[in-house]
């Protein structure tokens, strides 16, 4: 046959097709193995870019997110734990762990000589049975205020358990708890700030109750107010520009320039009376705040904040109930931001503004100390998760076991389907039961324990009704989850199962690859 | 390459370049289009059938689309020769014509070719080769019209137009929700359709995705959803009963269109034309509550001050709203699209019951759902999916469907699929083909061999004995006399596609046949190629 494709596009068919998925899925699956779980290891990304960043993380989602990869069904992975990173936040690792697992499962199969396709039927069935599984054990604290506490502080510390944060997931937990506890149900985490300070250990971090916003004050201004009045703003404070376009200043003489300069100031004068007028003691603005405007508001008495970046006057009019101006013509219908006191604060050796007894009680403000800006980073990202899977949890509050828990039940449940099922679909379920027991394995594995005693015995355990037995990673033995406090919530664990059997479904239907010639960029 | 010598053997110099040049000619040059041809049949052959496998592509910027949509693969594969081309243009046409049989028309098309070669090999002349097929495929369009069924549905009664879309999306890999898939297709369309002039324009109905959720909770909005939201974080999120202003222009400051400048020379003009300036915002948001708007559209942007004074008079505003969407808009909420703020009146305002955004997930997206509009003509369907390649085939799969309920509302006839509308046509053929005295029988004999193939392909993905299966399911057709036979892909242990539910639309069948052998009658009359060397 003649040439199809241009120059440098290459096809792969059939077996050599699904080879070459098969390998790359699993081989990044293999790649992030090993940071699953709470003895999981990190892994140091450098990039390629100048500057040589390094980031140190052991975070699914951001490991996979740096790679760049060539094989289009590994891309199929990362764009899963993308997906899992925005939609739950946590369970990055394990959703593309069980799609790999998956697919190695499946490629045995093909190799006996069943179908794609029957796999693919048989995984959809098991899927299904997993999730009705996992739902006959949920539990649901949310009437009971305490318990359902208690729940989140315990999902919080299996999350942390795996990252950096893990010394100190009680402090960390806690924080992370009572941030979410603010929000009132609300999945917005915008409204939790998070500011990181080198400086200082893990340990000195710490949530505070009103808004930080990491700018000075103004020289000659109250360094501190009692029961501010805030203007939040978005407005030129330098030069005020004409807008009308193509406008331009012409004169004849210099005389004319200072008269038109001193019109200019008087512009700016009357717009900082203005500003004024609305009776504020207090003034943020988004952009630059000329030496000239400061020194009026210096000299009213009022606090002058400048160039605070966009979410931060966002959050600013969130928090204090105020609204972002950009005209000061009607003082009477602007909202103004309350608080009840301003002041300049230090952490480590920075200067921070620090508004407390804010309007709105939900907005919070940690702040993270660490010993260097990666360790911060990780912190950050640690935290991060810990904070999206408990705003989940706080609107569906169904709970499940950790440690493995979750995947023996669902592979007991997905067992029992495969004996029950005819034909050769159930071989794909036996597969798929397989692949959920790799998860304790691996946890197992990574902990350095005996993974296959451990395992064994888990399944004994589990062949009785409602066994709470889960991995106990720290003693390295069987255990009971409810007593040891390991939860974890059920829509990280279900959109795990769905989207993980998803791509791998994906993947195993493909049989043929097509890759089109790179494009030329100009100057290579 | 050289066309003609002289007397001693040298070259005469006839097309430009002509050293650089290769030409293929006669059988030669039959026999390369006809493999190219069948090249590309034979990707889009195991992707045939409710079995069919995926084909993952990878563009040239790296992005991977997974697909088992005959004109999506067709098009990414970026090909370069000029008979595959060809191919890749049929497949396209079936697409803008019918929306569904993409892959079924190349595949048809390479089976064509295939018995073509067969017959040029036995010295047949490529003409009558394309004559017969024509006459062959003018019986069979003939026999598809007999064996047709009139559909009956109405608007009270979808069950048979969602059995359709259903047969439609089973050979995608969404056909695990193909059930709640193809209603949602089926609603949306019946919503759109215009029944008394049996048209459906396809063009209001908005396909949005957005990666996350699952596919389950793939939504249809009797509205539009904007992927835009407020321009100013502190508005309202949600209007009812609101009344939308919907603009082409910015609110920001006048651009004179001419090439002067405005000077300032004086101090009093400096402060003239700051208050112009002030006055102006002023006016464009005054205007716009004036006529009673509750909710401003806008296509462009907004200066802070506007935007300022736009929350401050409690005027919700959405900017950059694109041009389509906003056409969108305003056809649904029935107001009209106005490019002047001085044009702006009460009775341009659209309509809406409930405007209101919504967020998804653990990142900032947030999408703005504009509902129970007064025109409920047009509709959205919302896609939800674990990831960006799920969304881009759930995407596909629902044009598909949307195509085929469109169909029948133009024209509701129907045959059966499962390849048995192939196989009653290739008996059809086959017997028709002694009545033809000539060469062209082995043509006529040759098209019914081929239309064998697409069932043929069909029992293959299904992990049948294809030709085991075929010939039984020939027989049966014979002896019963029923066409409605067909190969039962999904074991369910029926031959009879009237009880399996499966079924095509007349024109799209119809349009393959014709199609592809359009097709195969231009690649046989070429005889010579003439193509720029490698170099």
């Amino acid at each position: 046959v003649e040439r199809l494709f241009k120059d440098e596009a290459t096809e792969e068919k059939g077996e050599r097709a699904r080879m070459a998925s098969f390998i790359g899925a699993i081989a990044i699956a293999d790649l992030v193995k090993t940071t699953l779980g709470p003895k999981g290891m990190d892994k140091i990304l450098q990039s390629t870019g100048r500057g040589r960043s390094v980031t140190v993380t052991n975070d699914g989602a951001t490991i996979l997110k740096s790679l760049h990869i060539d094989n289009p069904a590994a891309k199929v992975l990362v764009d899963i734990s993308k997906v899992q990173d925005d939609e739950v936040g946590d369970g990055t690792t394990s959703v593309v762990v069980l799609a790999g697992e998956l697919l190695r499962e499946a490629e045995k199969l093909v190799a006996t000589k069943i179908h794609p396709m029957t796999i693919i039927a048989g995984y959809r069935m098991a899927a299904e049975c997993a999730r009705n599984a996992l739902l006959q054990r949920v539990m649901d604290n949310k009437e009971d205020a305490e318990k359902f506490k208690a729940d989140l502080m315990k999902i919080a510390m299996t999350t942390l358990s795996s990252k950096i944060l893990s010394q100190d997931k009680e402090h960390f937990a806690k924080l992370a708890v009572d941030a979410v506890m603010r929000l009132k149900g609300s999945t917005n985490l915008e409204s939790i700030q998070i500011i990181k300070k080198p400086g200082g250990s893990l340990r000195d971090s710490f949530l505070d109750e009103g808004f930080i916003l990491d700018k000075k004050i103004g020289i000659g201004q109250p360094k501190r107010i009692e029961n501010a009045k805030i203007l939040v703003a978005n407005t030129a404070m330098d030069t005020d520009k004409v807008k009308i376009y193509g406008a331009r200043v012409r004169v004849d003489s210099m005389s004319r320039v200072a008269e038109i300069e001193t019109a200019e100031k008087e512009k700016m004068r009357e717009k900082v009376q203005k500003i004024i007028a609305h009776g504020i003691n207090c003034f943020v603005n988004r952009q630059l705040i000329y030496n000239f405007p400061e020194e009026l508001f210096a000299d009213a008495g009022i606090l002058a904040i400048e160039h605070a970046d966009f979410d931060g006057i966002e959050r600013l009019a969130l928090v204090t109930g105020g609204e972002i101006a950009s005209t000061f013509d009607n003082p009477e219908s602007v909202k103004l931001g309350h608080c009840k006191l301003i002041e300049e604060i230090m952490i480590g050796e920075d200067k921070l503004i620090h508004f407390s007894g804010v309007a709105m009680g939900q907005a919070c403000t940690i702040v993270l100390r660490g010993a260097s800006n990666h360790v911060l980073d990780e912190a950050e990202r640690s935290l991060h998760d810990a904070l999206c899977v408990l705003s989940q949890t706080v609107n569906d509050s169904r709970v499940l076991l950790g440690g493995g828990w979750p995947e023996m039940v669902m592979a007991q449940a997905v067992d029992e389907l495969a004996r029950k099922t005819p034909g050769k679909k159930s071989l794909a379920i036996e597969a798929f039961s397989r692949a959920l027991i790799a998860i304790p394995t691996i946890i197992a594995d990574n902990a350095g324990l005996d993974s296959a005693d451990l395992v064994a015995q888990l399944r004994a355990e589990h062949h009785k009704e409602t066994s709470n037995a889960g991995i106990d990673v720290i003693s390295g033995s069987v255990g009971d989850m409810a007593e040891l406090g390991i939860s974890e919530a059920f829509k990280v664990k279900q959109a795990v199962l769905l989207s993980a059997t998803e791509a791998a479904e994906m993947i195993l239907r493909v049989d043929e690859i097509i890759t089109c010639a790179p494009r030329r960029r100009e100057g290579m | 390459m050289a066309l003609a010598f002289d007397d001693f053997g040298r070259p005469f110099i006839i097309i430009k370049e002509q050293e650089q040049k290769t030409r293929l000619r006669g059988l030669d040059a039959h026999k390369s289009n006809i493999s190219a041809a069948k090249a590309v049949a034979h990707i889009l052959r195991t992707s045939l059938g409710p079995k069919g496998m995926d084909k993952m592509m990878q563009s040239p910027d790296g992005d991977v689309t997974i697909t088992n949509d005959g004109a999506t693969i067709l098009e990414q594969m970026d090909v370069d020769n000029q008979i595959a081309k060809l191919m890749v243009e049929l497949s396209r046409s079936q697409d803008y014509e019918i929306g569904d049989g993409t892959t079924g028309v190349v595949v048809m098309a390479g089976a064509l070719l295939e018995q073509a070669e067969r017959l040029l090999e036995r010295g047949i002349h490529p003409i009558r080769v394309a004559e017969g097929y024509e006459m062959a495929s003018r019986i069979a369009v003939e026999h598809l019209e007999r064996i047709a069924h009139k559909f009956e549905f109405s608007v009270t009664n979808i069950e048979p137009l969602v059995q359709t879309c259903m047969t439609t999306l089973s050979s995608k890999i969404v056909n695990r929700c193909k059930r709640s898939l193809a209603e949602i297709a089926v609603k949306a369309v019946m919503a759109v359709a215009d029944l008394e002039r049996k048209d459906v324009n396809l063009d209001l109905i908005k396909v949005e995705g957005k990666v996350g959720g699952k596919l389950e909770d793939t939504e249809l909005i009797y509205g539009i959803l904007v992927d835009k939201d407020m321009s100013h974080p502190q508005m309202p999120k949600q209007i009812e009963d609101a009344k939308i202003a919907i603009l082409t222009c910015p609110f920001e400051p006048p651009k004179p269109k001419t090439k002067h400048k405005v000077d300032i020379d004086t101090v009093e003009k400096f402060q003239t034309l700051r208050q112009q300036e002030q006055k102006y915002f002023d006016d464009m948001v005054q205007q716009c509550k004036d006529v009673g708007a509750t909710l401003v559209i806008c296509q462009w942007g907004f200066d802070d001050e506007a935007n300022h004074l736009l929350m401050n008079r409690n005027l919700p505003a959405v900017r950059w709203v694109g041009g389509v969407e906003l056409e969108l808009i305003a056809i649904a909420t029935g107001g009209r699209i106005v490019p002047r703020f001085q044009e702006l009146t009460s009775e341009k305002l659209g309509k809406a019951g409930l405007v209101r955004e919504k967020s998804f997930g653990t990142t900032k997206d947030r999408m703005l759902y504009i509902e129970h509009c007064a025109n409920s003509r047009a509709v959205t369907i919302f896609i939800r999916g674990g990831n960006k390649m799920m969304i881009e085939e759930t995407k596909r799969s629902i044009h598909d469907a949307l195509c085929v309920a469109r169909n029948i509302i133009r024209n509701n006839s129907i045959v059966y699929g499962g390849g048995s509308a192939e196989i009653s046509c290739s008996l059809a053929v086959e017997a028709a083909a002694d009545g033809y005295p000539g060469v062209e029988q082995y043509a006529i004999r040759a098209f019914a061999d081929s239309l064998d193939s697409v069932p043929m392909a069909l029992a293959e993905n299904s992990g049948l004995q294809p030709i085991e299966t075929l010939s039984a399911v020939k027989s049966q057709q014979l002896k019963e006399n029923n066409p409605c036979c067909g190969i039962d892909c999904n074991d369910i242990g029926t031959n009879d596609m009237r009880e399996q539910n499966v079924f095509e639309t007349l024109i799209g069948k119809k349009q393959q046949i014709l199609l592809a052998t359009q097709v195969v009658k231009m690649i046989l009359k070429i005889d010579d190629v003439i193509s720029p060397s490698d170099y």
